[in-house]
């Protein structure tokens, strides 16, 4: 858990009954869904980080913040989900309140390396929320597991 | 926002309709189901449903009701065809998740010595856990037919009989289906899944028939004390996660167009005679059409094991299917409200159809008694069949309960399992659990779920399915 006032980024997990939660936060709003990524990921693989890597270039569109939030992190999820590629990192290139373009470094996932920590299934609109804080941008998400 | 409820009798609370609800939620709970904080949340979820244009009578929650997305899990909602909308939400994200229940010809005591050689293999050759793949490839073109046909394209490939078909819900294939409606990353995540259980609370059980409690519709439905059951819960897999998600999105967009004032992101919806909803109601029955094949597939692979590793016939065993139903669904039916017969979208999300005796969708083996309903328990405790009711169909859009929900998150039932041996606490009980992953098995634990045993007395209580019998677990294999 890092300091949410802090100039960094990072994330923390809310507890949930039925699913699981993340608070993410950042200095800037391109810091905010480039943690948010990075957190997602964190949470569904764990292991060392192969050399092979992908560059893919991504374009998301969204409604407002929220909605592209939750677009952003469904294609990250559906990389995984359907070519069990993982995300080592990300450039948000460009970002507006509608639309963002980003760079990721994916790996594929090798089962004999990597381990699977939580089965996320689907990233929802449930409580999804990208506000202005004092420290920056906060965002709410919560995944379907 | 406090949810004020009324209580209507034991069994029954309505939560008045004010503001902008269109009608009032009606909750099927007993006192210590509503206890606690956390039911307002699905109580407010309740009411945010009462506001949807074009649902009819009221929005119901079962006793099974715990947080969802946009629509509570354990809600039923009926729009009119007409005028009313289809909601994702409605029907979840693993749409057709559902639950199968087959019984052997064996007793308990035939297959005590050989147990472990059965649950061994049941999990080395059904294929579960995260992202897991079947050896069953599809291509494009045989993949848009499993969407089509559903049941009985997997009989058609071997993997079955006839009167599994006959003894599934909607005989396992909605005809509405319409594969052009499915994304290509929806096929994509199909395509080599078919065949595998899943995880979470995915899972293959075997067990024996434990208590009767109606001893004729017991007999109806080919089941006796002390009996081998299997009982198979598991859905469409990441297609129908994909389908769902593809829907949000698209609906998400269409929204502005229909100015609908939605008091949950979540309950994104579109009106049933809409470009949108129709596709979205034809998407979502190729997923559940996948689902029924999938398990299908499930319960002949386990015939299969079952015929090895006992070293016995078809007919010696006698694995039969009782029933397949579907948790997670919005379905067209017919029903009568206020004395008048009327189309409608039955949204059922965690809540299983419950029809009665009499009823013409009924296969003829049970249209005297009524529908099976099968209510799976946690892995430690016990399941429950029941029969569909009359007073479902008056009150309920013929619709029960489905199961139990979650009482402690997963980081909770990870903490509480801290140095215990969950499957050695089971196996002191004589269940033998076999799993994949690292965390399952604590987050699955029996006290992470709530009793079922509490969820079925209501309904049973209220009339809305009576119970028949009750199983309990011998084996278990979890995703």
């Amino acid at each position: 858990m890092r300091n949410p006032a802090a100039t960094r980024s990072g994330y923390r997990l809310l507890d949930h009954t039925a699913d699981m939660g993340i608070v993410v936060f950042g200095p800037t709003v391109k810091g905010l869904y480039e943690a948010a990524a990075k957190a997602l990921a964190e949470l569904l693989i764990e292991g060392p980080a192969p050399e092979e890597v992908q560059r893919l270039s991504l374009e998301i569109e969204g409604e407002d913040r929220a909605d592209l939030m939750v677009n952003w992190l469904r294609e990250i999820l559906y990389l995984w989900a359907a070519k069990s590629l993982w995300l080592l990192e990300t450039n948000v290139e460009h970002i507006t309140s509608k639309r963002l373009s980003a760079t990721v470094r994916m790996a594929p996932y090798d089962p004999t390396r990597q381990g699977i920590k939580t089965d996320i299934k689907a990233v929802t609109y449930h409580r999804i929320q990208v506000r202005r804080t004092t420290a920056g941008w906060e965002a709410t998400v919560i995944f379907d597991v | 926002m406090e949810i004020t409820l009324k209580r209507i009798d034991a069994y029954r609370w309505e939560i008045p309709a004010t503001g902008k609800m269109r009608v009032p939620g009606i909750v099927y709970a007993d006192d210590s189901i509503l206890e606690g904080k956390e039911q307002n949340e699905p109580l407010q979820q309740v009411a945010n449903v009462a506001t949807l244009p074009g649902i009819v009578k009221a929005s119901l929650a079962m006793p099974d009701i715990h947080w969802g997305y946009g629509f509570p899990i354990g809600g039923v909602a009926a729009f009119d065809w007409e005028e009313g909308v289809i909601s994702p939400g409605g029907v979840g994200y693993d749409i057709n998740c559902g639950v199968r229940l087959a019984t052997t010809t064996l007793l308990k005591g035939d297959i005590a010595t050989r147990l472990e050689d059965l649950v061994n293999a049941l999990y080395r050759y059904i294929p579960s856990g995260v992202g897991s793949t079947g050896s069953i490839s599809l291509s494009v073109s045989e993949e848009k037919k499993v969407l089509r046909q559903g049941s009985r394209w997997a009989v058609s490939q071997g993997y079955g009989e006839e009167e599994d078909v006959a003894h599934t819900e909607e005989k396992g294939c909605l005809e509405n289906a319409d594969p052009d409606m499915v994304s290509p990353r929806a096929l994509e995540r199909g395509r080599k899944q078919l065949g595998t259980l899943g995880s979470g609370n995915h899972f293959l059980e075997v067990g024996f028939v434990d208590t009767v409690y109606d001893e004729t519709v017991t007999r109806a439905f080919g089941l006796f004390e002390g009996q081998v059951t299997l009982i198979l819960h598991s859905g469409s897999r990441g297609l129908g996660h994909q389908i769902c998600d593809d829907f949000l999105v698209r609906m998400t967009k269409s929204s502005k167009k229909y100015a609908f004032d939605l008091p949950d992101r979540q309950l994104v919806c579109a009106p049933l005679r809409s470009e949108e909803g129709t596709a979205y109601f034809n998407a979502m029955a190729c997923a559940a059409n996948y689902a029924w094949a999938n398990r299908q597939i499930l319960l002949h692979r386990s015939r299969e094991v079952f015929y090895r590793v006992l070293g016995i016939s078809p007919r010696d065993l006698g694995m039969r299917l009782v029933y397949d139903v579907s948790h997670n669904i919005a379905k067209k039916e017919i029903h009568v409200v206020d004395g008048k017969s009327r189309v409608l979208c039955v949204h059922r999300k965690g809540a299983t159809r419950s029809f009665p005796p009499g009823h013409p969708e009924l296969s003829p083996a049970y249209r005297a008694v009524g529908q099976p309903i099968l209510i799976p328990g946690d892995m430690g405790r016990a399941s429950f069949v029941l029969v569909g009711t009359q007073t479902a169909m008056e009150e309920t859009f013929g619709s029960t309960c489905h199961g139990a929900g979650r009482v402690l998150s997963r980081k909770a039932a990870m903490k509480k399992s801290k140095g215990r041996s969950i499957h050695r606490e089971l196996e002191d009980q004589g269940i033998l659990v076999r799993w994949t992953g690292r965390g399952t098995l604590a987050e699955e634990m029996p006290e992470a779920y709530k009793d079922v045993s509490k969820v079925v007395e209501v309904v049973h209580g209220a009339g809305i399915s009576r119970k028949v019998a009750r199983l309990k677990p011998l084996a278990v294999v979890k995703g």
